[in-house]
C-alpha cells in the first residue's frame, strides 16, 4: 500500500514537472516568435525597433511603386490616410492583389536608415477584404479626421 | 418565388430540428413509444426541408437570379455552371447552408443506421444532434440568410465569383472537410446521451466508433484536399502556412485522432471511459471553435469570411452553451465511471495512453499559437501580433517525432500486456534495416541533412515494423493469412503506412526542395537540381471569362526535354481580379512548379520556379490514412446487427431498456 502511494506521488510530480517545463518551453517558443505589428505612424514616430523582425502595415501609396528594371527589386511607400509614411523594399515576387491604393501588411526588419527591409508582403485573397491591422489604421485615421 | 420557397424550407427545418430535439426527449421521460420513435421521421423531415432549402438556393445561382443579394455578390453570367453550383457555398452565407444540410445528413444517417441501437439511446441521440442543428439553423436563419433580396432594384449583373475559389478544390475541398467536422458532433451526441442515460458503460464506444472512424476520414480527407488546393493554386507552392483557419480545422483532426485510438481501448478494454467521452466532446467543441475563428473574423487569415462582429458573437454564445453544458453534465456525472480495470506498462492501452498525451499537448500548443494574438491583444491595449510559422515548427515537430516511434513499437505491442521479448526482441535488425534505407537514401539524394535523416530513420523503421507485423500475422499461407485479417487491421495499417510516407514527403520536401524566384527574359535558362529552366516568353490567351498571359517554360534534364510548362497570369473580367495560376511538371518523386511573378517590361517576366521532391508523398499518405479510415467501417462487428444485438441483450447492470 505505501509503495503504491510513493508511486502514485511520484507518477504526479513527474508529470507536473513534465507539464510545467513543457509549458516554458512552450511560451518561451512563442515568446521568440511573435511580430509586432506597428502602423505607418508608429513606424516614423520611432516606436518601431531597428533590426527585429516585426510587421508594418498600411495603403501602398499611389505612383509610389518603382522597379529598377534588371532585377525583382520593389520600392514602395507604404502610409496611412494622413501624412505618415515609410519606404519599404523587397526582393521577390508580389501577391496578386498588390495594387497601390492597396492596403498590405509586410513582414521583416527596419534598418538604420528607417527603411523597411521586407522579406514577405501579404494582400489578400479578396479585392474587398482589408488586414484587420490595415483596417484598424485607416479607420482610427477617420476618426481623429473629424472636425 | 423559388428563393421564398427555400427560405421557407429552412425555416421549416429549423421546426422539425426543434421536434427532434424535444419529442424524444419527452419519449423518454413519459416512456411513450410513440414520441420515443418520432426521432427517424423527424430527422427525415429536417434533412428533407435542408435539402429542399439547398436546392433553391442552387437554382438561384443556376438561373442567375440576381435579385438575391448573395447570388449578386458571388456569381456572374460568364461564369461557368459547374461553379455556378460550386458558388453556393462559396461564401459565408451559402458555406453555412452547405454545414446545415451535412448535419441533417449525419442525423439521418444516424437515425437510418443505428437499428441495433435500443430505442432510448437512439432517441437521446437523436434529441443531442436535433438540439445541435437548433443552433445551426438560427444562426442560419438569423444572421447569415443566403436567401435576401435585393429587390426592387436589383444588379444585371454579379459581381462575380473569387477568382481563387473557381477551380476544382473549391468543388471537393468544403463539402469534404464540412462532412468530417460536423461528423464529429456523433461521437459528441452519442458520449451525451450516455452521459444524460447513465448508461456509462462500454458499449457507447462500441456504437459511436464506426461513426468517429468516418467522420475522422472525411475529415483526413478534406484537410489532405486543401493542402493540395493551396499548393497548386495560391501561386507560393506552399501546402501547410500554420494558418489560423488551417489551424482550425487540424485541431479537430488531432484531438480525433486521439479520439479514434482511445476509443478502440475504451471497446476493447473498459479502459480511459471517462476520457473517452471528454474527447468526443473536445473534439466537437474545436470543431465549433474552427468556425468561431473562421466566421468572425477575429484572426489575421488568408481564408477568412468577410467580418461581422454580429456571427462572430452568436457562435461565441452558442461555443459557451454547448460546452458548458456539456461539460457540467460531465462534471456531474464522471464520478459514476470509475475504471478497475487495470493493464501493464507495455500494454497497447500504454501506447494509446502515451498517443493520447502527446497528441492533446499538440493540440493544446496550436491552440496556444493560433489564439496568442487574441489575447495579446486584449491584455496588452490592443496591441497586435502574429504568430509566425517557427514557433509552430519548433513546437510541434518534436512532439510528433515520438509520436512515429511509438507507433512503430506499437503494432506489435498486445493489449493488457506485452512480454519485452515480443516488443524488443527483432528490434536491433529492424533498426539496422532502416539506418541502411536511411543511409540509401541519403546516398541517393546526396545530402546529409541530420532532419532527413532521423525522421527517414524513424519512417523507415515505422515501415519495417508494419511490414514485419503483416508479415507475421498472415503466415506461411499468404492467401489465407490475408483474408484472415479483420478490416480493422487493415484499416489500421494503412493508416500508419500513410503517417509514414506523409511525414516522409514532408521532412524531404521542407530538407531538400530548391525555391527561387528569378527574372528570366525569352530564352534565358535556368539549372536547378539537374533541371534546365528555359523561358520561352509569353503569350495572350483568352478563357472563358478571363485573359491571361500564358507563358511556355520548358523543362529538360540533360538536353531532354522532360516537360513543356503553361504557367498562366489571368485577368478574370468581370471582377478585374488577377490570378496566378502555376504550373506544374508531376511525378511521384519530385514536381517541378513554375508561376509567372509580373511583367517587367522588354518581355522580360519575374518567375517563381520550386522543385519539390516526394512532395507528392504528403497528399498520398493524407488519402492512405483516410482509406484507413474508412476501411475499419467494413468490420464486420459493425454490420452483422444480430450478433450486435445479441450481445448487447445480455444483462447489463444499469442498461435501462425502454418500453418498445
Amino acid at each position: 500500500m505505501k509503495t503504491h502511494r510513493r508511486n502514485q506521488l511520484l507518477l504526479v510530480l513527474v508529470l507536473i514537472v513534465g507539464a510545467g517545463s513543457t509549458l516554458a518551453l512552450v511560451l518561451q517558443a512563442l515568446n521568440e516568435n511573435i511580430n509586432l505589428f506597428y502602423s505607418p505612424a508608429q513606424v516614423m514616430a520611432g516606436e518601431a525597433p531597428i533590426n527585429k523582425r516585426i510587421r508594418a502595415g498600411g495603403m501602398v501609396l499611389m505612383d509610389s511603386v518603382q522597379r529598377p528594371d534588371n532585377s525583382l527589386r520593389v520600392k514602395f511607400l507604404i502610409g496611412d490616410l494622413k501624412s505618415a509614411q515609410f519606404p519599404v523594399v523587397f526582393e521577390g515576387i508580389l501577391p496578386d492583389l498588390f495594387r497601390e491604393g492597396q492596403g498590405v501588411v509586410a513582414e521583416g526588419r527596419l534598418d538604420q536608415a528607417g527603411v523597411f527591409v521586407a522579406d514577405e508582403v501579404l494582400a489578400k485573397h479578396d479585392e474587398n477584404y482589408m488586414p484587420p491591422e490595415v483596417a484598424q489604421v485607416m479607420a482610427s485615421d477617420k476618426v481623429s479626421n473629424l472636425p | 418565388m423559388i428563393i421564398e420557397l427555400g427560405h421557407f424550407a429552412i425555416i421549416l427545418a429549423l421546426a422539425m430540428s426543434c421536434c427532434l430535439a424535444v419529442l424524444p426527449t419527452l419519449g423518454v421521460y413519459l416512456q411513450n413509444p410513440v414520441l420515443l420513435r418520432s426521432g427517424g421521421s423527424l430527422a427525415a423531415g429536417m434533412f428533407v426541408f435542408t435539402l429542399v432549402s439547398f436546392i433553391c438556393l442552387t437554382l438561384g445561382f443556376v438561373n442567375d437570379d440576381f435579385s438575391i443579394a448573395y447570388v449578386a455578390r458571388n456569381s456572374n453570367t460568364a461564369l461557368p455552371v459547374y461553379y455556378k453550383i460550386s458558388a453556393v457555398w462559396g461564401a459565408h452565407e451559402g458555406s453555412f447552408l452547405l454545414w446545415c444540410l451535412v448535419m441533417s445528413s449525419w442525423t439521418l444517417a444516424v437515425s437510418q443506421f443505428s437499428q441495433q441501437l435500443n430505442d432510448d439511446m437512439r432517441a437521446r441521440v437523436l434529441a443531442v444532434l436535433g438540439s445541435l442543428s437548433i443552433g445551426f439553423f438560427l444562426f442560419l436563419i438569423f444572421t447569415s440568410n443566403p436567401f435576401e433580396r435585393t429587390l426592387p432594384f436589383f444588379p444585371s449583373e454579379g459581381a462575380d465569383l473569387n477568382p481563387l475559389l473557381q477551380d476544382f478544390g473549391l468543388i471537393v475541398h468544403p463539402p469534404l472537410l464540412y462532412v468530417g467536422y460536423v461528423g464529429l458532433s456523433v461521437p459528441f451526441a452519442f458520449a451525451i446521451a450516455s452521459l444524460t442515460s447513465g448508461q456509462l458503460d462500454a458499449a457507447w464506444a462500441r456504437w459511436s466508433r464506426p461513426w468517429t472512424n468516418v467522420a475522422w476520414a472525411f475529415l483526413t480527407v478534406g484537410i489532405t484536399l486543401g493542402s493540395w488546393w493551396a499548393y497548386y493554386e495560391l501561386g507560393w507552392g506552399g501546402w501547410w502556412f500554420w494558418d489560423a483557419v488551417e489551424n482550425a480545422s487540424f485541431m479537430p483532426w488531432l484531438l480525433a485522432t486521439a479520439l479514434v485510438h482511445s476509443l478502440a481501448a475504451t471497446e476493447k478494454r473498459g479502459v480511459f471511459r471517462s476520457w473517452t467521452v471528454l474527447l468526443a466532446i473536445s473534439a466537437f467543441s474545436f470543431s465549433l471553435l474552427g468556425a468561431f475563428l473562421v466566421r468572425s473574423g477575429v484572426l489575421t487569415s488568408v481564408h477568412a469570411f468577410a467580418v461581422d462582429p454580429e456571427r462572430g458573437v452568436f457562435i461565441l454564445y452558442y461555443l459557451v452553451i454547448v460546452i458548458g453544458s456539456s461539460l457540467l453534465l460531465y462534471g456531474l456525472r464522471v464520478g459514476k465511471m470509475r475504471v478497475t480495470v487495470g493493464f501493464g506498462w507495455k500494454s497497447r492501452e500504454s501506447f494509446i495512453l502515451a498517443n493520447n498525451l502527446i497528441l492533446t499537448v499538440a493540440v493544446v500548443t496550436v491552440l496556444l499559437g493560433t489564439i496568442y494574438p487574441l489575447m495579446y491583444e486584449w491584455f496588452m491595449s490592443g496591441q497586435k501580433i502574429s504568430v509566425g510559422p517557427p514557433y509552430f515548427n519548433i513546437v510541434f515537430v518534436p512532439l510528433m517525432l515520438p509520436l512515429i516511434a511509438l507507433m512503430a513499437l506499437s503494432s506489435l505491442s498486445r493489449w493488457r500486456k506485452t512480454a519485452s521479448t515480443v516488443l524488443l526482441r527483432d528490434q536491433p535488425l529492424r533498426l539496422l534495416i532502416s539506418l541502411g534505407m536511411t543511409i540509401f537514401c541519403c546516398l541517393l539524394a546526396s545530402t546529409w541533412n541530420l532532419w532527413f535523416l532521423f525522421v527517414s530513420l524513424l519512417c523507415f523503421w515505422l515501415i519495417v515494423n508494419l511490414l514485419a507485423d503483416a508479415r507475421y500475422r498472415i503466415g506461411r499461407h499468404w492467401f489465407a493469412g490475408l483474408l484472415k485479417q479483420t478490416p480493422s487491421y487493415y484499416g489500421m495499417w494503412m493508416a500508419h503506412i500513410g503517417i509514414a510516407l506523409s511525414a516522409l514527403g514532408i521532412v524531404t520536401t521542407l530538407t531538400l526542395s530548391e525555391e527561387i524566384d528569378v527574372l528570366m527574359s525569352p530564352g534565358d535558362q535556368q539549372q536547378m537540381s539537374g533541371y534546365e529552366i528555359t523561358f520561352q516568353g509569353v503569350t495572350r490567351v483568352m478563357g472563358p471569362n478571363y485573359s491571361a498571359d500564358r507563358g511556355a517554360i520548358e523543362i529538360s534534364r540533360q538536353g531532354e526535354l522532360v516537360e513543356m510548362l503553361y504557367p498562366e497570369k489571368r485577368l478574370y473580367a468581370p471582377s478585374q481580379n488577377v490570378m496566378t495560376e502555376a504550373d506544374i511538371s508531376v511525378s511521384l518523386w519530385r514536381d517541378v512548379y513554375v508561376a509567372l511573378g509580373e511583367s517587367i517590361g522588354n518581355q522580360a517576366w519575374s518567375v517563381r520556379v520550386h522543385i519539390k521532391p516526394l512532395v507528392r508523398w504528403i497528399w498520398l499518405g493524407g488519402v492512405l490514412i483516410a482509406l484507413g479510415g474508412f476501411t475499419t467501417v467494413l468490420d464486420r462487428r459493425y454490420r452483422n446487427r444480430k450478433v450486435i444485438r445479441a450481445r448487447q441483450s445480455k444483462p447489463d447492470p444499469d442498461l435501462h431498456l425502454s418500453a418498445g
